[in-house]
């Protein structure tokens, strides 16, 4: 096991390395001059904009040559410094993650958990009963088809706009502070419903469907045939396949849950949600590089981090990958 | 009673004393002017400012209203010049900062001194024709000039945001540059409250200075400003009347408008005022774009009619030849002879003969015209991407350009790469707007579409239109008292004259100061029968209505 972990633990941290400078580098390569696209804004004569545009590249470092600047980014990522944001200028980008990245946890956790808990569950159950299969998988399909826009966008309208029961906008109303009181949260959770239900629905059926496929392959293999054949009950048997198919379900909820620091853009855009997806566009599309790095620091760690408990997990669910490992043979 | 629950019901208790519900009657929903989260009230830098920190929070000299043409004394109580050199400026006296300290002249001397020590200030250039700022008494300044700049002197009565010397004069250059300015203490109508990832939160300012001098109070409490991340959840929100006033441009407006009864300026066609001109920049350092011929017939062939009718549904109008927008301010320099002399029109005959006339023919005959050189023609008209109505305009441009033998291709490069090619020179053909907004003088719209040639320009010019000439008669106007308006007008009918025979860029239609508003909670919106306010709360331009169209809203 400690072998094991070490050689893991040294293949991540050069995978950090690289993924952390191939961040740093991407860009620097795009079109754009943040600062320019950030003094654009700014209606003043040519001698000002130029002594200006200086001193804003002395703030941001961008003066200095590009190694320079490499090895200023490594030693102030260990200080915990990731730099002011130029979109967002003159937040630091460690406040403006910190900031949008709650409503993400909050909206995104539940979300993916709930589905991943549920679609598995009903997808194992559909698998065994023929008539629910041949019935709710095409509803699955489309629904897992459908452009997520659309949908969104049609859940806002229909209970927000002509059923009226769900606020189409904002975090919490607009006509309130947030405060620790029932009323609060109460408003919070009506604001909450529409984005989750749409990623809950959406995702729902990406993961049935997984779980239903791989449950039929499973009780097709050899051993359930082979169980069957011995006799084992039915639950017995079921009991197994689930295991089994469970396993890809596991490496696909980690890295869903690894990603989560890159937001859910389009919820974020269609039920005007806050979070850091559509501030991670906007730095994107600003040539802001110290964000751009910031949340890819953050998603490359959530990624590592993620995989990271998928090999740990594995030890634990699956006697094969802890057998191999102390050399045993199957 | 168990001990849990006791906690949990004193919990209940002492939580529900601390929420805050502001009452729809007295909270004004705005949006269309904040697109990221609120994170800087810094008036030095006001193009990265939250909207409302020039106008709400901190106030210039004079507002300037656009409608009236009318330059309104503000924090200022009157200014003239006493000979061609020297300005007096008469301070407001009774004038507060919101944290109790009173206002005088040397909190307008150190707003206008911080740009000499600070040469990075915005308005620094000032400095450069301005000489020295005298203080006569605590209600007087006498501003003296080397060689006044006259209207640029206008444009910044109303622009510069004053600020409270007292705690600003210890500030160190970094925090007066790079500093976020949380909490902000100025002398406006409304003091920032709160703010959120999507919102900001305005709350009114009980002892403004306004109420007892002027008589006039805002009438909401709050000003909830919010963000929209799409036209939908916009358009949405003004259906339900969760939104009072935006500023978004919603398609729509004219089919919709009926049904819901959405208020705008106009009752019928065109809705909206006009804000901006669009216009078609020709890169001139290119070939075929450096030849006038070649530009004046690419401005015979565009059909703006056609783009104002299919891409905004007549919530705009056609531009006429010059740009100019249809204010007083501006049309007052509008040479009519000049116009019909040199001016053009959509006329596609002409274009095509025009191309004719300076060797543009068809000679390989695959339907397009080549230089006369020889050489194809192939060009591109660039806007950002996702920038719809944009994107669709240039499509009909690219149309109406191939109609009459010009082979053009709408493209949308993303906006970082718009930027680029925009600013760095190497673009064919671009749709701009970003400095032709209304103003005071027309020498700010020149100003922008003649912008002094750099290698990165990023602030107008765009088709690096270099005639030495146009810039000198430029300068010379801004030197020409702004209230002589004969002898300005000489100098901008020449400017128009060459504008007009060099077509360096085309205008096409003026954008509108979108404006819809709900009457579910507030009446008395501003409208062509009045009041008669720029319904305007994009940043930086609360001084040209949006302040004073609070003070004239009514509750419900």
């Amino acid at each position: 096991m400690g072998k094991y972990l070490r050689r893991k633990i040294i293949i991540y941290l050069l995978t950090f390395f690289f993924a952390v400078t191939i961040d740093w580098v991407i860009p620097r390569f795009m079109p754009g001059d943040p600062i320019r696209t950030l003094l654009s804004r700014a209606a003043m004569r040519t001698e000002a904009m130029d002594l200006l545009y200086n001193y804003y590249n002395k703030v941001f470092s961008l003066d200095l040559p590009l190694w320079k600047q490499y090895v200023n980014f490594w030693v102030s990522l260990f200080k915990g410094d990731l730099g002011t944001s130029v979109y967002l200028f003159p937040s630091p980008v460690f406040e403006v993650i910190k900031r949008a990245v709650p409503y993400d946890i909050l909206l995104l956790v539940p979300a993916i958990l709930l589905s991943w808990i549920a679609g598995n569950k009903f997808g194992a159950f559909a698998a065994r009963k023929k008539r629910l299969d041949n019935t709710i998988l095409p509803i699955w399909y489309v629904i897992t088809a459908t452009p997520y826009m659309w949908l969104g966008i049609l859940l806002a309208w229909v209970f927000g706009v002509v059923l009226g029961i769900f606020p189409i906008s904002g975090a919490y109303s607009f006509s309130m502070s947030p405060s620790l009181s029932w009323e609060f949260i109460w408003d919070y959770l009506k604001h909450w419903i529409l984005p989750f239900g749409s990623l809950f629905i959406v995702q729902l059926g990406g993961w049935a469907i997984g779980m239903r496929n791989m449950i039929i392959y499973e009780l097709e293999s050899e051993y359930s045939r082979y169980m069957e054949a011995m006799g084992a009950p039915a639950k017995l048997i079921r009991k197994y396949a689930f295991r089994n198919a469970v396993l890809p379900q596991i490496t696909g909820l980690a890295l869903q849950l690894g990603v989560i620091v890159a937001g859910a853009l389009a919820t974020e855009v269609v039920f005007s949600y806050p979070g850091i997806g559509y501030l991670l566009l906007q730095g994107i599309l600003n040539g802001d590089y110290f964000l751009i790095q910031g949340c890819f620091l953050f998603i490359i760690l959530g990624v590592l981090i993620a995989n990271f408990f998928i090999d740990i997990i594995y030890v634990i669910v699956d006697p094969r990958v802890r057998r191999g490992m102390s050399g045993e043979t199957a | 009673m168990k001990k849990g629950t006791i906690l949990v019901l004193i919990l209940i208790f002492s939580t529900i004393l601390l929420g805050v519900t502001y009452k729809r009657n007295e909270t004004l929903y705005a949006g269309g002017g904040l697109w990221a989260p609120p994170n800087n009230w810094n008036p030095v830098t006001p193009w990265a400012a939250v909207t409302g920190t020039v106008g709400l929070i901190y106030e210039p000299l004079y507002l300037y209203d656009p409608l009236s043409d009318e330059m309104i004394p503000w924090l200022a109580e009157k200014g003239e010049w006493k000979d061609l050199n020297t300005y007096e400026l008469k301070i407001r006296k009774g004038v507060r900062w919101t944290d109790g300290t009173f206002f005088n002249a040397d909190d307008v001397k150190f707003t206008f001194e911080l740009a000499k020590d600070i040469p990075e200030v915005y308005y620094s250039t000032l400095w450069k024709w301005l000489s020295s700022i005298e203080k006569v008494d605590d209600y007087t300044l006498i501003f003296h000039f080397t060689e006044p700049l006259y209207h640029e002197w206008v444009t910044n009565l109303y622009q510069i945001p004053i600020i409270p010397e007292h705690l600003w004069k210890d500030r160190s250059k970094e925090a007066i540059l790079t500093g976020a300015n949380e909490n902000p203490i100025g002398t406006g109508a409304y003091l920032a409250e709160t703010y959120d990832q999507d919102r900001m939160v305005y709350l009114k300012n009980a002892t403004w200075w306004a109420t007892e001098l002027l008589g006039i109070e805002p009438t909401p409490k709050r000003i909830v400003y919010l963000r929209a991340m799409s036209n939908n959840v916009a358009l949405g929100m003004i259906i339900k009347g969760e939104l009072d006033i935006s500023n978004f441009f919603l398609p729509g407006i004219p089919t919709i408008k009926k049904f819901y009864g959405i208020h705008t300026w106009f009752d019928d066609v065109p809705y909206m005022l006009s804000d901006n001109t669009a216009f078609l920049f020709l890169n001139t350092t290119k070939k075929p774009m450096d030849d006038p011929e070649f530009r004046k017939a690419v401005a015979f062939a565009i059909n703006s009619e056609e783009i104002v009718e299919k891409v905004f549904e007549k919530q705009v109008l056609p531009s006429n030849p010059l740009g100019f927008l249809p204010i007083d301010a501006w049309m007052k320099y509008y040479d009519e002879d000049v116009v019909t002399k040199y001016g053009f029109e959509f006329n596609p005959d002409i274009a095509k003969s025009m191309l004719k006339d300076a060797g543009y023919v068809d000679k390989d005959g695959d339907g397009f015209v080549e230089a006369p050189d020889g050489s194809k023609i192939e060009l591109s008209i660039i806007v950002p991407f996702g920038w719809t109505d944009w994107m669709e305009s240039i499509k009909i441009i690219a149309s109406n350009l191939k109609a009459v033998g010009i082979n053009a291709l709408a493209e949308f490069p993303d906006f970082g790469r718009y930027q680029d090619e925009l600013y760095g020179g190497n673009f064919d053909m671009a749709i701009n707007n970003f400095g032709s907004y209304l103003s005071v003088t027309v020498w700010t719209f020149y100003h922008w579409l003649f912008f002094p040639i750099s290698d990165y320009q990023a602030n107008g010019n765009f088709g690096r239109y270099d005639n030495p000439e146009v810039f000198k008669l430029l300068d010379e106007f801004n030197r020409t008292p702004f209230d002589n308006v004969e002898a300005g007008k000489e100098i901008v009918s020449k400017i128009e004259e060459i504008f007009l025979k060099d077509m360096p860029a085309i205008p096409l239609w003026y954008n509108g100061m979108w404006f819809q508003a709900s009457e579910a909670a507030w009446t008395n919106w501003p409208s062509e029968h009045g009041p008669f306010h720029y319904p305007c709360t994009w940043g930086g331009r609360w001084q040209l209505g949006g302040l004073m169209m609070l003070t004239d809203l009514q509750s419900k």
